[in-house]
């Protein structure tokens, strides 16, 4: 069969067409007009061009070196300089006509401090209405090296919340050291003096166990009460009556 | 002229014209890459292709202090209207009920909490966020005149004189991590503090954090703090089933967190 020649041309010119977009697409205009590499150089030019505000600590070290040998000691050793002094990179280039913030009144400590019940556990936190009102933290507390102005004297400067609630229980009587026994290491460094909790039904036994001395304390069947469990698996110590 | 002419002529003048088109092509992509040194290294030094970086944060340290917030809007002139974040902080509260309820405190840092009644809930914690810049990221694909585009360092950044404020990749990003930016009209982000991870120092949010929620670090380098933090800890990321494979690694991530 013999095409007729109308559509040998049309197929010719079609094919030509082609092959002429084909050659300007990719032979005659260069590749990168396509590709984006120019603007994204560009950009990233752009973003490196601006200006640092925040120097670093590690700037605040050549001058600082007392304050930063005395924060490195202490609990605010993982805090940057410019956490509490704002950015501070121009004070850093001219350190004598532009001073960095220095925070001085009880607003700024409570950013962190305050109390929320959010923030996690074991993390020092006050209720700023009720902890020295008016006070300036700076007054009791060093801010380069944070620690409770004097030795807490009674548990209850720490353990505030167990303390209320053990005042409205039936072991509200008891002092904390019938059950735990705290060496004086645990007032400086809490968490590496840790004091001592009961361990064993015998200990709740001393007082709750039938046949003992105390007459006020509820006595039960040590041996055949509450199965395996330990008393505390049931029974909260500084809420006894309270539902567990 | 007539046709054939014309053709003619035309076919004469169009190969030097593009011969000529190509050269200054060529000459402004040299231009481009010579300016930033060799192989588009933005700073001399610093080779893009050698980093990959990342963010950690580590949700059981972060008290929601909001320095992080505020350092990111000094920082990068981020405008100064309270709803506008490149980086935010957002309290969990999830209660008895089992309902989970969720507040920005950068908004309002001082403000007061939703849930007043402690025993209402049974958990509580922040979680800070930011852009993820993801590997396979939504907001690249989505931008119609490429202005938002991965670097070789694995930021993602926004050209902010190709960007057309069509505002797609604000829709398309999972995360809620962009922005439009009313004073230049074009979408607004987390940059990882570019400027300063090229120069070496952390970005902002991670240099204030006063407790080091915040790790910053370079996924290529063995000895980085960020591949010791995912040695270390049990890593989530945030909407992982979404193949976005973000870069910011969260430890300890409650599965409330969206």
């Amino acid at each position: 069969m013999k095409l007729p020649e109308q559509v040998t041309r049309i197929v010719a010119v079609l094919a030509l067409i082609v092959a002429l977009v084909l050659l300007v697409r990719f032979v005659l205009i260069p590749p990168a007009y396509f590709s984006t590499t120019v603007h994204e150089s560009a950009t990233v030019r752009r973003e490196v061009a601006r200006p640092v505000n925040f120097a670093g600590a590690v700037a605040c070290q050549d001058c600082h070196a007392e304050e930063w040998d005395r924060k490195a000691q202490g609990y605010h050793k993982g805090l940057a300089c410019e956490a509490c002094h704002g950015p501070s990179a121009r004070h850093a280039e001219d350190p004598m006509s532009v001073k960095p913030f220095a925070p001085r009144d009880r607003k700024f400590c409570p950013v962190c401090h305050a109390y929320d019940a959010a923030r996690p556990t074991g993390f020092p936190q006050i209720n700023p209405e009720s902890h020295n009102p008016l006070k300036p933290c700076i007054t009791c507390h060093n801010p380069h090296d944070p620690v409770p102005p004097e030795t807490p004297k009674e548990c209850a400067a720490c353990h505030a919340q167990i303390a209320r609630t053990v005042a409205l229980s039936a072991h509200a009587l008891l002092p904390c050291a019938t059950c735990h026994t705290a060496s004086k290491e645990h007032r400086i460094a809490p968490r590496s003096a840790l004091p001592s909790k009961p361990q064993t039904r015998e200990f709740c036994g001393q007082c709750h166990a039938g046949g003992t001395a105390n007459p006020d304390a509820p006595k039960v069947e040590l041996a055949s009460h509450g199965g395996g469990y330990l008393c505390w698996q049931c029974h909260y110590p500084h809420l006894p009556e309270g539902r567990p | 002229m007539n046709k054939r002419e014309f053709l003619k002529k035309g076919a004469i003048a169009f190969i030097p014209a593009a011969a000529v088109l190509q050269a200054l092509i060529r000459q402004a992509e040299a231009g481009a890459t010579s300016g930033a040194g060799a192989a588009g290294s933005p700073t001399p030094g610093y080779e893009p292709r050698d980093h990959w970086y990342g963010m950690g944060i580590e949700v059981e340290k972060c008290i929601g202090c909001n320095r992080c917030a505020e350092a990111c809007k000094v920082e990068n002139d981020v405008p100064p209207e309270p709803f506008f974040f490149r980086t935010w902080v957002e309290r969990y509260t999830v209660k008895q009920s089992g309902e989970t309820e969720v507040e920005c405190i950068s908004v309002n840092p001082r403000g007061e909490r939703k849930t007043q009644d402690e025993r209402e809930a049974l958990r509580s914690f922040f979680v800070p966020k930011l852009c993820n810049h993801c590997a396979h990221a939504p907001c690249v694909q989505v931008c119609p005149v490429g202005a938002t585009f991965t670097t070789a360092d694995g930021v993602v950044l926004v050209d902010s004189t190709r960007c057309i404020g069509c505002r797609y990749c604000i829709q398309a990003c999972p995360y809620g991590a962009r922005f439009f930016n009313h004073h230049t009209n074009t979408a607004d982000k987390c940059t990882f503090c570019y400027h300063r991870v090229v120069k070496g120092l952390l970005p902002a949010c991670v240099e204030v954090c006063p407790t080091q929620a915040r790790v910053f670090g370079d996924l290529r380098s063995k000895a980085s703090r960020l591949v010791r933090f995912q040695r270390m800890n049990k890593i989530n990321v945030l909407k992982p089933a979404l193949n976005t494979e973000p870069k910011v690694y969260y430890a300890q991530l409650d599965g409330e967190v969206r």
